[in-house]
């Protein structure tokens, strides 16, 4: 049982040592995993909205050899990015990275929800009215009521 | 009919046939409108000229003048919509009765107007007339008959009428069916939608006319697009343009209470059939749309954030929260501003989306070709339609009453935490789909955003949006108790939990999510319809009889949340799918998700307008074989275009897709492998979900049986 | 009903009116060809060419980055191919600037020398010098995305524009014919 379980355990990992080829590039499954995600992250430039990975453009087929086989090299995520960033500009990311100019863009799910919550919150203040407080005549009045 | 030269009127005999005698009523103005509408059909049906001829022998001769014809009915049918459009607003207002009800004889005559010149630019489509230019630059002989037809609308010019004639097609539905509205209020309504339709019909026959002829006529056309060449892009157009253009009643619906001061539970339920159709096209539209990428872009993507797609889905996120918005009007005359609002918004998107396709602002694979005075155009009509229903917004909504009151744990209040997730999702992917454009205007900065950016955003939003879904419908209107309610979704709780930790232990957290939540969404959805019948807690017998008894239109509201939580289920399975790239040679093999799969052959297979290179390929599953596959490769000889045709087969539960990707110069055949896992059910749930809607359509009491008007509180504006 | 909340349900609309004013700006800016959505910014700009040495092509010399490094006057370098049909385009508008004096070197963007040299011959040679890049990885370097792209590069040999595209005469009196005074 115990053989059975440990194979459980270490099958995807051995899964991810087999070696794979994509593009001409040979590596193994754990190093093309990796390359995907990269390439998940960056927009092909001849393409209309997609990413290097999905598109059948040359171009993105020389960038998808680039990262692969600067993963097998050994480089890591960040470096890879720089360098498609430093030839390309921040409009390869399809994801811009977070900054100055790009904060409203990020907030925008807790600004939404704010006004959302906010917008709510004072429609049901101004329909449920308070009670209108009492002037000192009435105060007076209600005193004598309950102390009789 | 006046006799010209060469035919004679022939009176009508009795032998001709039964004519319905209209000298027996004395004819009232506007007055049954579809009555009158059959009476002329019919007469000019059985009219025959001096040699016996038929009306339609009329156009022989003449058919190359259709195009010209065509062109006319656009320019009439821009006069009847601003006839219909100044008459419908201001008739109520004066007072004149007469002319209010000339307002539905004006939306039917608009309608068969534009409808005309849609049958003409069909026509000159179908038989091929290059003296067109729309039919010289986006056909050709070559292409089959049904995509000759659907070409129409595959390019600007021609869907730009295809949405004008959408667009007067749901004015007539209002003027037809729309019998049980008070005069004043249909009035207004197409009012409304005849001065929108004035103004995109005017920007169609200025700026962007489709009948412009061309001479000397080209030997033969540009051709169609060959991605458009597919019987699921054929409908997709007309079906999504539905649902877009359908959301003008709802705003129309909107501007009319605005300018009346009044909204009450009648208005909600006049609206809601409206709205609801309308949504259950887009619904359709979208899903149809991605089934469709899905299918023919090859790599088995089906959702890419693409502008255009965010553009559709910004009038489904605001459609759908007004539709559940509308349930509350109806029900409890509460949330009023909002429900106007969302009507006024989802239409809005609705324009805006058709701004920013057709003005090129946007970098997006479904983009028509640029043209920024097209824009401008479009631009000024937005201002005019939205800019002007926004001020009334402002200016008329706090005249709205609300007079609902509701505790925080109570249905109305999970409508409202709805809304705002949904709305919170829609402000999301809109700021998403304009930040590139506006940050290059406000600081100077090129920056991209795509699918990873609104995955990361959108899907945590919808987490709290599936909780509210599943525990709303349990709660009751006004008050709720937190615990009867629990009480009734324990089972569909549980079940999803227990979902939740299996998946996490095979897979990911993220699936075990995605899979825990469709699972809850659909046990819940279940459970409602359970605790209605009251299933369990008596006899069988008497649980079956009230689901006979249950309103179809709680089955619809059941099956719209299920087909949601199916859809979610889809999504879910599909990241757990596998695939490969990989070159093979005829007779080896390669192995994915558990199938062996071999390439047989790769041989030629000519097609009518392109070339093609098929692979064959066989799975085998222990050995033994189960499935054959066919992918291609087309080469479209007068676009010079290749196309990869993927191979799909589905069980239901998993489809197998195989792309011949490639033939490397070096011999064999590139391939693009996956299994998809639960892909399926991303549709389906879609298509459960539109079906959902038109059940409750055919609900009877949305269509009679309106609750009594109130007497208005304050004196009503008409 | 207080002042506060009748304000709220004018947000919506400023919102409209804020993003009227800003697709109208969009929209002029489109017109007048100072904004292309579909354009990248080079990240060149402001900067020396990468290094690169590339064989020269059609009986011409190569060059490399160290030859790009101090020009006697602004210069473009045009990426274009034979395969590549805005390059035909274009052609036209870069033999005038060559007669004018401005000094063009081409770099032939994955092609090969028979093609290059029938290209060359149907279409004009404008080029002072040519290089071929038949990998493309130089491309990659310069933050080449498609052919043709003219990068137009100054005294002290910093990249200063770049356009992507065939250049026509409404490029080259509104962006290239103000930066080559600015330069000279």
């Amino acid at each position: 049982m115990k053989r059975y379980f440990l194979l459980l355990v270490f099958l995807p990992s051995l899964a991810l040592a087999q070696m794979v080829t994509r593009d001409g590039v040979t590596l193994t499954a754990a190093q093309e995993q990796r390359a995907e995600a990269i390439g998940d992250q960056l927009r092909c430039l001849v393409c209309q909205n997609e990413s290097i990975e999905g598109s059948s453009a040359s171009l993105a087929k020389q960038l998808r050899i680039i990262i692969r086989q600067q993963v097998v090299a050994g480089a890591d995520n960040k470096t890879i990015m720089h360098y498609m960033v430093q030839r390309y500009g921040i409009f390869v990311l399809l994801k811009p990275p977070l900054s100055r100019l790009t904060l409203l863009l990020y907030a925008s799910p807790f600004i939404a929800l704010l006004i959302g919550f906010l917008s709510f919150w004072l429609a049901r203040k101004s329909r449920i009215p308070g009670p209108v407080p009492l002037s000192e005549s009435e105060a007076a009045r209600l005193e004598k009521l309950l102390d009789p | 009919m006046t006799p010209t030269k060469g035919t004679a009127l022939r009176t009508l005999k009795a032998s001709d046939g039964p004519v319905p005698n209209a000298a027996a009523k004395p004819r009232r103005v506007g007055h049954r409108p579809i009555r009158s509408l059959k009476n002329g059909f019919q007469r000019l049906s059985l009219w025959r000229g001096s040699k016996g001829q038929s009306p339609l022998a009329l156009l022989d001769g003449h058919r190359p003048m259709i195009p010209e014809l065509g062109h006319f009915a656009l320019a009439l049918a821009v006069a009847l919509a601003f006839a219909q459009g100044v008459i419908g607003v201001f008739a109520p207002g004066l007072r004149d009765a007469r002319a209010m009800r000339a307002a539905p004889a004006l939306a039917l005559s608009h309608f068969l107007a534009i409808g005309a010149a849609f049958l003409a630019l069909i026509y000159a489509g179908m038989v091929s007339d290059f003296t067109v230019e729309n039919v010289a630059n986006f056909s050709s002989s070559l292409v089959p008959l049904i995509y000759r037809i659907s070409g129409t609308w595959g390019n600007h010019d021609g869907s730009m009428i295809l949405w004008c004639f959408i667009l007067s097609l749901c004015g007539a539905t209002v003027a037809s069916f729309g019998g049980n509205l008070p005069a004043s209020l249909r009035a207004r309504v197409l009012g409304v939608l005849g001065l929108v339709s004035g103004g995109f019909l005017l920007f169609t026959l200025t700026v962007s006319d489709p009948f412009t002829r061309l001479w000397p006529p080209p030997l033969d056309g540009a051709g169609v697009n060959p991605i458009l060449q597919d019987p699921g892009l054929a409908f997709h157009p007309p079906v999504l343009y539905t649902g877009y253009v359908g959301f003008s009643v709802a705003f129309a619906f909107a501007i009319a209470a605005l300018i009346e001061g009044r909204l009450d539970a009648a208005w909600g339920r006049w609206v809601r059939p409206w709205a609801l159709l309308s949504w259950c096209f887009l619904t359709s539209g979208i899903a149809l749309g991605s089934w469709w990428s899905y299918y023919t872009l090859g790599w088995g993507g089906y959702w890419f954030w693409d502008p255009v797609e965010n553009a559709a889905l910004l009038p489904w996120l605001s459609g759908t929260a007004l539709l559940h918005c509308a349930i509350v009007v109806e029900k409890r005359e509460a949330l009023k501003a909002w429900t106007v609002l969302l009507a006024i918004a989802t239409f809005s998107f609705s324009l805006s989306g058709t701004f920013l396709v057709r003005s090129g602002i946007l970098n997006s694979v479904h983009s028509f070709a640029a043209a920024p005075d097209q824009g401008l155009f479009i631009l000024v009509l937005l201002a005019v339609t939205i800019g002007g229903s926004l001020l009334l917004f402002a200016i008329r909504a706090p005249v709205l009453a609300a007079t609902g009151i509701f505790a925080p744990l109570s249905r109305e209040s999970a409508l409202v935490l709805n809304n705002i997730f949904l709305c919170s999702i829609a402000a999301v992917v809109f700021t998403g789909t304009l930040y590139p454009p506006f940050a290059d205007l406000l600081f100077g900065i090129q920056l991209s955003v795509g699918a990873p950016f609104f995955n990361q955003t959108v899907l945590p939003l919808t987490a709290p949006l599936i909780l509210a879904m599943a525990i709303g419908p349990l709660l009751p209107w006004k008050r709720a108790a937190l615990r009867p309610a629990l009480e009734r979704i324990w089972l569909a709780a549980v079940v999803a939990i227990v979902v939740f930790l299996v998946m996490t232990l095979r897979s990911n957290a993220v699936t075990a999510l995605g899979l825990a939540c469709g699972v809850w969404v659909v046990l819940s959805a279940m459970s409602d319809i359970a605790e209605r019948i009251k299933l369990f807690r008596g006899p069988i017998g008497a649980s079956l009889s009230r689901l006979r008894a249950l309103p179809r239109a709680a089955f619809g509201a059941a099956l719209g949340h299920i087909g949601f939580g199916v859809m979610v289920l889809g999504i879910a399975g599909m990241t757990l799918a596998s695939q490969k790239v990989v070159v093979l040679n005829p007779g080896q093999s390669t192995e994915l998700g558990g199938y062996t799969w071999t390439l047989n052959d790769i041989h030629d297979a000519p097609g009518p307008n392109y070339t093609q290179r098929v692979a064959d390929l066989t799975l085998s599953e222990g050995g033994k074989p189960f499935l054959t596959l066919h992918p291609s490769r087309r080469f479209f000889t007068v676009q010079k275009v290749i196309t990869n045709d993927a191979a799909i087969h589905t069980n239901g539960f998993q489809d197998i897709y195989a792309v011949f990707a490639d033939e490397p110069a070096g011999g064999g055949a590139e391939l693009r492998l996956n299994r998809h896992p639960l892909a399926p059910e991303i549709w389906f749930g879609g298509l459960i979900m539109a079906f959902g809607g038109f059940l409750s359509l055919s609900d009877r009491r949305l269509r009679v049986g309106a609750p009594a008007r109130r007497k208005a509180s304050k004196p009503v504006l008409a | 009903m207080t002042n506060r909340r009748r304000l709220l349900f004018g947000v919506p609309l400023f919102v409209a009116v804020a993003s009227g004013a800003g697709f109208y700006t969009i929209l002029r800016r489109m017109q007048s060809q100072t904004y292309d959505p579909h354009a990248l910014p080079s990240p060149l700009i402001g900067h020396r060419p990468p290094a690169f040495n590339l064989p020269g092509v059609a009986n011409q010399a190569g060059f490399s980055n160290i030859d790009l490094a101090a020009p006697p006057r602004p210069m473009l370098v045009n990426w274009f191919a034979s395969w590549c049909q805005p390059c035909m385009e274009e052609a036209p508008t870069l033999v005038e600037l060559a007669k004018i004096g401005i000094p063009i070197w081409g770099i032939a963007y994955q092609d090969t020398p028979a093609a290059i040299a029938t290209y060359l011959g149907l279409y004009g040679n404008p080029f002072t010098r040519i290089a071929t890049d038949s990998s493309g990885l130089t491309a990659i370097n310069w933050g080449v995305y498609g052919v043709p792209e003219t990068y137009l590069i100054d005294r002290q040999g910093i990249v200063r524009w770049r356009w992507a595209g065939a250049l026509n005469d409404a490029v080259l009196a509104q962006q290239l014919d103000p930066l080559l005074d600015q330069y000279s």
